[in-house]
C-alpha cells in the first residue's frame, strides 16, 4: 500500500516537473502586439476584412500583410488608433469611408424567416418565425453580414441619420475657394 | 485684478460696439401668446427631457409636459394654458436646421396657471436640498445661454462647500440688454433669489458684477440690495468677453480656474441674474420657467427691445411683435452676436437659453471673404485663454485634431474675440467648433466600438450558454430513457419470473 502511494507520489512529481518545464521551453510566443491591435478592432468577427475574425485581422496587421484601413465598420476612426498603435504614416484618403451605415428591414419584402438575426454578431436584429424583423438601431454596428443571408434582399445598409446632438459643424471652406 | 492690469488696462477681450441702446431703454413689452407654441423637449444641457403628457391631453400653465431623464436633464413645463395638438418633431434652432422633438400646444387663451403649483412663503425654513429638488422641479437652467440645469449646481456646490456665489450680470455681449431690462424691472426678485441660492448652496457672500454700461441696472440692484450685507454689488469696466465664467471669477475675486477644471475648484460658483429670477419665482410661488426676456435688435427690426416671451414662442411670431422687419435681414441670429447662432429661417421656437433674436443687416454682419493669415498674432492678444488661435485654426484645418488638443482647444470658450479682431476675416471659431465637433465624433465613435465589443462578447456568452444548456438538455433525456429502460428491463424480468413461478 505505502509502496503503491509513494511510487505514484514520485512518480506524478517527476512528470509535473517534466511538464512545467516543456511549458517554459516549448511556449509558443504570442504577440502582445497582436492582442493590442485586437483591442481596437470592433470584435464582431464580421469577416469583411477578409480575415478569418477581428484575432485573424489583428495578427494580419501586425505582419504587416493588412493595411491599417482594412476595417470597414470601424471606419477612420478605427484606423487612425491603430496605424498611432503601430507609428504608421496613415493615408486616410483612399478608405472609403461613407459614415457609419445602419441595417434596414424593408418591411414589405421580410417575410419572417429568421436568418439574418442568427447572423448577427451583436444581437442587433430582433425579430420571431413568419414575423417581421427589424433593426435595434443602438446595437446595428453595420457589419452587413445580414445582408447576404436575406433570401428576399428586404435588408439594405442606409446611412446613419444625422441628428442634432451628432451634427459637426462643416469645416469653413479655405480661402481660394470661395475667391474662385 | 492683478497691478498691470489696474495701470495698463486689460490684457484680453475686445470692446466692440455695444449697440444696446435704445433697445435697452425702451419698456419691456409682454409679447401675448401666440396661438401654438412649439416647446422643444432639448432645450437644456444634457439628455432630452421625456413626454409626459398625451395628445388631446388639456394642460394648465406650468403642468409638468416633460420630466427629465437620465443624470444631467431638466423638466419642461407647458408655457400656457391649453391643449396637447402633437408631440413630433420640429426645426431646432441651431444652425443645421435638423429636427428635434417637441410638443406643439394649442393655446386656450386663459392663460390660467395650473392649480397644483408648490408656493413657499419662508424658503430660508426650507432644507437646502429641498430647495434644490424644487428648483430641479421648476425646470430652471442657467439662463446665460449654457442652459446647465440650475439645481445640479446648486447641489454640486453645496457639496463642493463653495464660500462665494458670483452672480453675472455682465451681459458682455454686443446687441443684448434682457439682464439689463431684468435688473432694472426685477431688482428685487433677483436680490431674494439670490439669498435662495445663498441658502440653498451655503455661500457666505455673493459679488454680483454687472458691467459699467448698465448705470441704471447697477443703481437699482444696489437699491434692491442695500439692506443685505451679503450682496455686493460689483460695477465692472465693459469688456467682451467679462460675462464668460472664467473672467468674471478672475475680475471679481483674482482667482484664476484652472484649465479643465470648474469654478467649485477654486471655491466659487457663478449663476446668471437671469437664473435667480427663475429660482425665486420657482421657489417662492412655485411657478416654473415657461416664459423669459427676450432682446430682440438689429439693423432690420423696426422696434427693437425688450419682449417677455413665453418658451415655444417661434422666432418669426417675436419679430412680428417687434413691428416686424423693415428689410431682409442678412443674417438672423439667436443669441449675441459674438457667441450666438446663425439660424437657418424664423420658423423656429424661442427656448430656454435664448437671450437674444437678431435680425443684422449686410453691414452689421461680417460677410467679407477669408484672406490668408499673415500672423499678426491680434489674435493672441485678444484671446482671454491665452491661447494661440492662428496655430490652433491652422491645425484644425489640416484635419491635426491632436495637435489642435495639445495647444489648448478643450480650453477655448468660443467667445469669438480672435475672429472678431481677425484683419483677414478668417472664420476661426467656425474652425474650432468643426474640430470640437469631429472631436466629440471620434469619442462617439470609441465609445461605440467598445459596445460592440460588449455586445459581441454577450453574443458569444449567450450562443456558449445555449449550447451547454442543450447538452445538458441531451444527457439529461439520455439518463432518462436509460432509467425508463432499465426500469422496464426489471419489471419484464419480474413479471418472467412470476410467470415461471405461476
Amino acid at each position: 500500500m505505502i509502496a503503491a502511494v509513494l511510487s505514484l507520489t514520485v512518480l506524478g512529481a517527476a512528470l509535473g516537473l517534466v511538464l512545467g518545464i516543456a511549458g517554459k521551453l516549448l511556449a509558443v510566443e504570442s504577440n502582445a502586439g497582436v492582442a493590442e491591435i485586437e483591442a481596437l478592432l470592433p470584435g464582431t468577427n464580421c469577416g469583411q476584412c477578409g480575415y478569418p475574425g477581428c484575432a485573424g485581422a489583428a495578427a494580419a496587421i501586425a505582419d504587416g500583410v493588412a493595411a491599417a484601413t482594412c476595417c470597414p465598420p470601424g471606419g477612420k476612426t478605427v484606423a487612425r488608433a491603430i496605424a498611432e498603435k503601430l507609428g504608421l504614416d496613415l493615408d486616410l484618403s483612399g478608405m472609403a469611408d461613407e459614415g457609419p451605415k445602419l441595417a434596414f428591414v424593408a418591411e414589405d419584402l421580410c417575410i419572417g424567416c429568421c436568418r439574418c438575426f442568427k447572423s448577427c454578431p451583436t444581437d442587433a436584429i430582433v425579430g420571431a418565425p413568419k414575423q417581421i424583423h427589424n433593426v435595434l438601431k443602438e446595437a446595428c454596428t453595420g457589419c452587413a453580414a445580414c445582408v447576404e443571408r436575406c433570401p428576399t434582399e428586404a435588408i439594405q445598409m442606409t446611412p446613419a441619420p444625422v441628428t442634432l446632438p451628432h451634427w459637426v459643424m462643416p469645416r469653413p471652406l479655405p480661402a481660394w475657394c470661395e475667391r474662385a | 485684478m492683478g497691478l498691470m492690469e489696474k495701470f495698463f488696462g486689460f490684457s484680453w477681450g475686445v470692446h466692440p460696439e455695444d449697440h444696446k441702446r435704445p433697445a435697452a431703454d425702451a419698456a419691456t413689452r409682454v409679447m401675448p401668446t401666440p396661438e401654438r407654441l412649439y416647446v422643444s423637449l432639448a432645450q437644456h444641457l444634457g439628455a432630452p427631457a421625456l413626454p409626459t403628457v398625451l395628445v388631446g391631453q388639456r394642460v394648465g400653465k406650468g403642468a409638468l409636459l416633460a420630466q427629465p431623464q437620465g443624470a444631467v436633464s431638466a423638466a419642461i413645463h407647458a408655457p400656457t394654458s391649453g391643449v396637447v395638438a402633437a408631440i413630433g418633431e420640429i426645426p431646432a434652432p441651431h444652425p443645421s436646421g435638423l429636427p428635434v422633438l417637441a410638443v406643439t400646444l394649442e393655446a386656450d387663451g386663459e392663460d390660467a396657471w395650473a392649480d397644483d403649483l408648490e408656493a413657499c412663503d419662508d424658503p430660508f425654513a426650507l432644507d437646502p436640498a429641498e430647495i434644490s429638488r424644487r428648483v430641479a422641479a421648476a425646470g430652471v437652467v442657467g439662463m446665460g445661454g449654457a442652459t446647465f440645469p440650475a439645481a445640479l449646481k446648486l447641489s454640486s456646490s453645496k457639496k463642493a462647500g463653495v464660500a462665494t456665489l458670483i452672480v453675472n450680470g455682465g451681459e458682455c455681449e454686443p446687441y443684448l440688454s434682457c439682464d439689463d431690462r431684468l435688473m432694472r424691472d426685477e431688482a428685487a426678485t433677483i436680490v431674494d433669489g439670490i439669498r435662495i441660492m445663498l441658502h440653498a448652496t451655503g455661500a457666505k457672500e455673493a459679488l454680483v458684477g454687472i458691467e459699467d454700461n448698465k448705470p441704471e441696472a447697477v443703481a437699482a440692484m444696489e437699491k434692491a440690495a442695500e439692506n443685505h450685507g451679503e450682496i455686493a454689488i460689483r460695477p465692472l469696466p465693459a469688456r467682451y468677453p467679462m460675462g464668460s465664467e472664467k473672467q468674471l471669477t478672475l475680475v471679481l475675486t483674482g482667482r484664476e480656474i484652472p484649465a479643465g477644471r470648474l469654478p467649485a475648484d477654486v471655491g466659487v460658483v457663478v449663476h446668471n441674474v437671469g437664473t435667480a429670477k427663475a429660482v425665486s419665482d420657482a421657489v417662492r410661488l412655485g411657478r416654473p420657467l415657461v416664459a423669459r426676456i427676450v432682446t430682440v435688435n438689429g439693423g432690420a427690426v423696426r422696434a427693437p427691445g425688450n419682449f417677455l416671451v413665453p418658451v415655444g414662442a417661434l422666432v418669426e411670431d417675436v419679430l412680428r411683435c417687434a413691428g416686424g422687419l423693415s428689410r431682409e435681414p442678412a443674417r438672423l441670429v439667436m443669441g449675441g452676436p459674438m457667441m450666438g447662432m446663425s439660424l437657418p429661417h424664423a420658423r423656429v421656437p424661442v427656448v430656454k437659453g435664448t437671450s437674444g433674436i437678431l435680425a443684422l443687416v449686410a453691414a452689421e454682419a461680417n460677410g467679407a471673404v477669408e484672406n490668408p493669415c499673415i500672423r499678426c498674432a491680434s489674435c493672441v492678444r485678444a484671446c482671454p485663454i491665452g491661447l494661440l488661435p492662428l496655430e490652433m485654426a491652422r491645425r484644425a484645418e489640416a484635419g491635426d485634431l491632436k495637435g489642435a488638443v495639445g495647444i489648448g482647444l478643450k480650453d477655448c470658450i468660443a467667445c469669438g474675440c480672435c475672429a472678431y479682431v481677425c484683419p483677414a476675416r478668417i472664420p476661426l471659431v467656425q474652425y474650432f467648433a468643426h474640430a470640437k465637433g469631429s472631436l466629440a465624433a471620434e469619442e462617439r465613435a470609441r465609445l461605440r466600438t467598445e459596445a460592440t465589443r460588449k455586445l459581441a462578447q454577450a453574443r458569444t456568452a449567450r450562443l456558449e450558454a445555449e449550447a451547454r444548456e442543450k447538452a445538458e438538455a441531451a444527457a439529461r433525456r439520455k439518463a432518462e430513457r436509460a432509467a425508463a429502460a432499465a426500469a422496464k428491463a426489471a419489471t419484464e424480468k419480474i413479471e418472467r419470473v412470476e410467470e415461471v413461478g405461476a
